[in-house]
């Protein structure tokens, strides 16, 4: 059997002494679409940061591929937040998308053609031809977060970990994004998404990760996915929950009957 | 032309060049106080590399430096990080003591350091010419020119071996980590430079000026450019625009060169502004009509 995807083990975080995650411990299964859920200040993105060694860890440490992070980066693409960034830099879609080639241009070595052609390619896959040469401060929210996606394509990775790609988006790029996950999913590729929306979570992830501070559940959407553990990590924030742990029950009646 | 008005001309433009560089890549990350900060607290390094080694070495002088720029960003960082102050409070608290302390040992061997208040806080642009270096028999021309030579080279060659990292990490340092770009190095790297380039530029048009330069045309290339080169060539180019056209205003009025130079960056910039605007308008017009 070959080693997971992704492998945390004890990953403990503090902000200013102030425990953010404490003993997150799981692995991710290859192939698989992961949703990270919790509530704010849950630790979503700094789980997400600490694994990517953005931000100081206290302790554990993160395998890709049974490797350390720093032998795989190439099989790995991470997008920001997308309020992370000064939307009015200036650059168009095109050089924007081209970053995602950087990680892989040696000192002093400019892209090369067949750059060029992976980077049309990874426009094309969140359609956004038509914008090529327009300045990525003239673009919408959501065409904003498709350049961050072809930017992450572009980088022809194995692993992509996504922090909140469906905030402040419209309904073309969300669903642009879910073909995308589909898409990926078909190459066996593994993507992990820090997400809110619990409507959407059965519909979009088929492994979850349920968090806040400590790691409250892991495992296969339909299996984890319960009233209970929702409780556990939403803690008495329900009425909130009502609306979506009815929803759970019910399917989980009906899928009983 | 007189080969004095050149020498001042080619400084001041060298002075331009290598401020809007580092300008550039500050105000990209609205870090452009920053280089308010670098540029004070560099002149302590000056001092300190002066007391110690007696010499006027260039080489030392930009040493020195480069390492109270690094120090400078440390302790900023050091103050934020384990002292828990904001980050700007931190700047402000560490400048102005490096600055503060550079003051007093220069009051203190007045005889010794060959830097007056006045020359640091508005430069000797008009006098840098007399300053000459002598190498062999022959007087291969002012000091300021030679140091600033080798800052704008430094710059040159910072943005060629860099480019495509700093250009990620300017944009989203973040994403720039994840790919494997060493972003704290480079950052290092890049406090060292402000510092050598502010070191070199103030001893020509002082320390408040230098911020001038390094903010005004930056911003100015902001607002036409629509590439990260395309704003380094704008800024570049209305630097050494505000060089020359601020020399001449100075000696029509007989006014402070480098004074000159800083309000017609500021003259620029508003021209700008105003026809951008303008071609708003306009194309609004013509959209609704």
């Amino acid at each position: 059997m070959h080693s997971p995807v992704i492998e945390v083990h004890d990953l403990n975080i503090h902000y200013h002494s102030k425990p953010v995650l404490v003993d997150v411990d799981f692995q991710i299964p290859e192939g698989k679409t992961v949703g990270i859920i919790g509530p704010n200040g849950a630790g979503k993105s700094t789980l997400m940061k600490g694994m990517l060694d953005l931000i100081p860890t206290t302790t554990g440490y993160t395998q890709f591929f049974g490797d350390t992070l720093a032998k795989k980066r190439q099989a790995i693409a991470y997008v920001p937040q997308r309020g992370e960034v000064d939307w009015d830099f200036p650059i168009n879609v095109y050089d924007a998308v081209m970053m995602g080639r950087f990680g892989h241009l040696p000192l002093f070595k400019r892209p090369t053609s067949e750059d060029h052609a992976i980077v049309q390619k990874a426009i094309k896959q969140v359609n956004l031809e038509k914008f090529v040469d327009r300045q990525i401060s003239q673009l919408s929210g959501g065409q904003q977060q498709r350049v961050f996606l072809a930017r992450a394509l572009a980088q022809q990775a194995s692993v992509y970990l996504m922090d909140e790609p469906f905030v402040g988006v419209d309904v073309a790029t969300e669903k642009a994004i879910i073909e995308l996950f589909k898409e990926l999913k078909a190459q066996g590729k593994t993507i992990i998404v820090v997400h809110h929306d619990l409507n959407t979570v059965s519909d979009y992830f088929d492994w979850l990760l349920m968090l806040n501070v400590r790691l409250v559940a892991e495992g296969p959407t339909e299996s984890v996915f319960t009233r209970d553990n929702l409780q556990k990590t939403y803690g008495g924030r329900l009425a909130l929950l009502t609306e979506v742990t009815e929803k759970v029950s019910r399917a989980n009646i009906e899928e009983d009957e | 032309m007189m080969a004095h008005e050149l020498w001042i001309l080619a400084i001041a433009a060298l002075t331009s060049i290598s401020c809007a560089i580092v300008g550039v890549l500050l105000v990209l990350r609205r870090m452009a106080m920053l280089g308010d900060a670098i540029s004070h607290s560099v002149l302590l390094g000056l001092v300190v590399a002066f007391l110690l080694t007696e010499s006027r070495s260039i080489t030392i002088m930009l040493a020195g430096a480069a390492l109270t720029g690094l120090a400078t960003a440390w302790l900023t960082q050091v103050l934020n990080q384990y002292g828990k102050l904001q980050e700007d409070a931190s700047m402000g608290i560490i400048f102005t003591l490096f600055f503060a302390v550079a003051v007093i040992l220069i009051s203190l061997y007045t005889g010794q350091v060959d830097l007056d208040q006045e020359c640091v806080l508005y430069g000797e642009i008009a006098f840098a010419p007399f300053d000459t270096i002598i190498m062999g028999d022959s007087d291969i021309g002012p000091r300021t020119f030679w140091v600033l030579a080798i800052v704008t080279l430094l710059n040159l060659m910072f943005l060629w071996i860099g480019y495509y990292r700093l250009k990620a990490m300017t944009f989203n340092a973040s994403f720039a980590a994840s790919i494997g770009i060493q972003v704290g190095l480079w950052n290092y790297a890049l406090m060292a430079l402000v510092a050598t380039t502010t070191a070199a530029s103030f001893e020509a048009v002082g320390v408040i000026l230098v911020v001038a330069l390094i903010v005004i045309p930056a911003n100015t290339a902001f607002l036409l450019a629509r590439s990260l080169h395309g704003m380094l060539i704008y800024a570049i180019g209305f630097g050494v625009l505000s060089s020359i056209t601020g020399y001449y205003l100075a000696r029509y009025f007989d006014a402070s060169i480098s004074a000159s130079v800083a309000v017609m960056a500021g003259v620029f910039l508003a021209l700008v502004l105003v026809a951008k605007k303008a071609k708003i308008r306009v194309d609004r017009k013509t959209v609704t009509s």
